[in-house]
């Protein structure tokens, strides 16, 4: 299990295949990358990801902890970014490894689920109307319920 | 106590950490006594439905005991992924 929460750009190949190439007997990896778009009303110029320094690492090793648990995983890799980013520019990552790939998908959408509304990352989108912070949804909050 | 202010929380209070000297026993208590201090206290603990809150870096509720916690955070609900 790695986590890894940086500002610098992380190279979303080569952490891929390092990933992937790392294990022996993973019938199945999966990787999501979450890409920074358009703020919905258009125009953004940039994003700032907020976060809690002291408690960012121990929430995502938690929640990386518990799909180990949950799920038959040989290993998860997170990274997550904060500070400014531009459109385009990747935010996190997830990778999932496991002998079949049912468990690899729903590990990871159960990550990606839980880094959405229970890691402490706050966004903040820039447009030349000035700055606002990003809403959470509460159909987030709701996808938790599944698990 | 440390207690930590992030985000819309942050830049309503003015300042992203404080010390705070308090007898409250329970995060509800504290925030009621922040409350009294000054309008911008008021203004960003007004709608508690809108705020979550860490104890000692975990997330707990406002009903959370603050017996022998060091560092209480207010914020936001998290927008991460």
């Amino acid at each position: 299990m790695r986590v890894v929460v940086q500002e610098e750009p992380f190279d979303f190949g080569r952490e891929a295949q390092d990933f992937a190439s790392g294990h022996s007997n993973m019938g199945a990896i999966v990787t999501f990358t979450g890409v920074v778009r358009d703020a919905d009303k258009g125009g953004m110029d940039r994003m700032v990801i907020e976060h809690y320094p002291g408690m960012t690492q121990k929430a995502l090793e938690k929640i990386a902890a518990e799909a180990v648990s949950r799920w038959d995983l040989g290993d998860v890799l997170v990274i997550h970014r904060h500070g400014e980013l531009r459109q385009g520019d990747m935010i996190m990552m997830v990778a999932t490894a496991s002998r079949h790939r049912v468990n690899a998908f729903e590990a990871a959408e159960y990550l990606m689920d839980y880094l959405k509304s229970r890691a402490p990352f706050w966004k903040k989108e820039y447009t030349a109307d000035g700055a606002e912070w990003v809403a959470a949804k509460d159909e987030d909050e709701d996808a938790l319920s599944r698990w | 106590m440390d207690v930590l202010y992030f985000a819309w929380v942050r830049e309503r209070i003015g300042i992203p950490k404080e010390k705070v000297e308090t007898s409250a026993t329970t995060v509800m208590q504290l925030v009621e006594e922040l409350k009294t201090r000054e309008e911008r206290y008021e203004v960003a603990f007004s709608d508690l439905s809108a705020l979550r809150v860490a104890v000692d870096q975990e997330l707990t509720d406002f009903d959370a005991s603050l017996d022998g916690v060091r560092e209480v955070a207010f914020f936001p609900p998290m927008t991460g992924g």
